[in-house]
């Protein structure tokens, strides 16, 4: 056990960083950390190391993992089960399976024109932005693993019932006429070497921090100002746990942004530290990556307007419902 | 020879399109480059992952941003 706490501490929470940073704080900069200004540059220059050297290294790693698992293969493997445990391998795989937010849409048309069902394939699109390993890790470096493992079990949990409703909707007429029926191109991926696998793990994390960035410099800036600069009651005024509309606040609020979940992060963080209940923060941070306009607005082009609203409703009760559990229970989760 | 990317226009596709373009000067080849944007266009050549690179309305490559020598390498296996 003091080895595993030592390993935590040691490379997800970094005491070393933040003693360093805490060094050159009050040797080169003369600032106290326990006051305002002191207090938010540690935070920053912290953070914002600590999730890039994370980021970099969960990137490489992860993206090595997922090379194994192309879109291509999961539709294969998806195609031989049926019902709930399509849908609970559909929901498993998402969290595995690389993909941007911008192949949503041809990877929606190619799992259905190979016959996967409809409920399958949301429940897929459920699961992937909202849970994937990189993030479940800094989740952990940043609140604690019991927490980042619950956040994985009712992420999946939600794919899945997402995916079961909107299965028993029958609603395949709600889809457009040309997703079906479209070719399947069964190229053979060639088979990447050792080599190919690192080249691709690299790629990937050039790429993805190149994305991300500034989100993670916005988060942790706004987690900042929180955390140094605007006081606890008024955030607990607005967000506390005693509120019943704190939930649904963060998860209306969260909906239409478009970030990535790193950036979301330390702005969580810096909220629960403040006092605001962890489901009211994990609803938030849900509500941003599971649903956003973006990601949306390509929804319509593929799925009729009935299906989409039932689709972006359910996945929203899914989530604030979410937030009160954890608003309730999440105290035997720290 | 006709080059189609295909994508939504997220930043990799326009990538994509940069590399092609730096590649088919470099070759000299007389190519057309056309981007397609539109989702049932691209579903009829069946890739789950863009951007993805079609010469002569066979797809070469897909998911991947290629370097202007990858597509020189595909291009000249055309």
């Amino acid at each position: 056990m003091q080895v595993f706490q030592w390993i935590n501490d040691a490379l997800l929470k970094m005491t070393w960083l933040s003693d360093g940073i805490q060094w050159l704080v009050e040797n080169v900069f003369k600032l106290s950390i326990d006051e305002r200004l002191g207090g938010s540059i540690h935070f920053f220059l912290y953070d914002v190391m600590k999730i890039f050297i994370l980021l970099s290294v969960l990137i490489f790693t992860v993206s090595y993992i997922q090379s194994f698992f192309p879109p291509e293969r999961t539709r294969k493997i998806l195609g031989r089960y049926k019902g709930v445990t399509a849908n609970l391998l559909g929901a498993l795989l998402g969290t595995i399976t690389p993909f941007c937010s911008c192949s949503s849409i041809p990877l929606f048309i190619g799992f259905t024109s190979a016959g996967l069902p409809l409920g399958v394939t949301f429940s897929f699109l459920i699961s992937s932005p909202l849970v994937d390993l990189a993030s479940v890790i800094l989740l952990a470096s940043i609140f604690n693993w019991k927490i980042a493992m619950a956040y994985v079990v009712f992420g999946v949990i939600l794919a899945v019932a997402g995916g079961t409703f909107i299965s028993m909707l029958h609603m395949e007429d709600q889809i457009e006429e040309f997703v079906f029926q479209n070719p399947l191109l069964e190229m053979d991926q060639e088979t990447m070497t050792k080599r190919d696998r690192i080249k691709y793990a690299i790629e990937q994390v050039n790429e993805i921090i190149h994305k991300v960035w500034i989100y993670v410099l916005a988060g942790v800036a706004i987690g900042a100002a929180i955390h140094n600069w605007i006081p606890q009651d008024i955030i607990t005024l607005i967000l506390g746990k005693n509120n019943w509309f704190s939930v649904p606040l963060a998860t209306l609020v969260g909906i239409p942004m478009y970030a990535d979940i790193f950036g979301t992060l330390p702005i969580a963080e810096a909220l629960v530290v403040k006092g605001i209940g962890i489901g009211t923060a994990l609803s938030f941070m849900m509500a941003v990556t599971a649903l956003s306009l973006p990601s949306i607005i390509m929804l319509k082009n593929v799925v009729k307007t009935k299906l989409l609203v039932l689709f972006v409703g359910f996945v929203t009760i899914g989530i604030i419902f979410i937030g009160y559990l954890f608003n309730a229970y999440g105290y035997l989760l720290f | 020879m006709i080059i189609k990317i295909l994508g939504s226009g997220c930043s990799n596709c326009m990538r994509l399109e940069a590399s092609t373009k730096v590649a088919i000067e470099k070759m000299g080849l007389p190519a057309e480059i056309v981007k397609v944007t539109n989702m049932k266009e691209i579903a009829l050549y069946g890739v789950m992952r863009t951007p993805a690179l079609v010469v002569d309305e066979k797809v070469v490559s897909f998911g991947k941003v290629l370097s202007p020598d990858e597509v020189v390498e595909l291009l000249q296996k055309a």
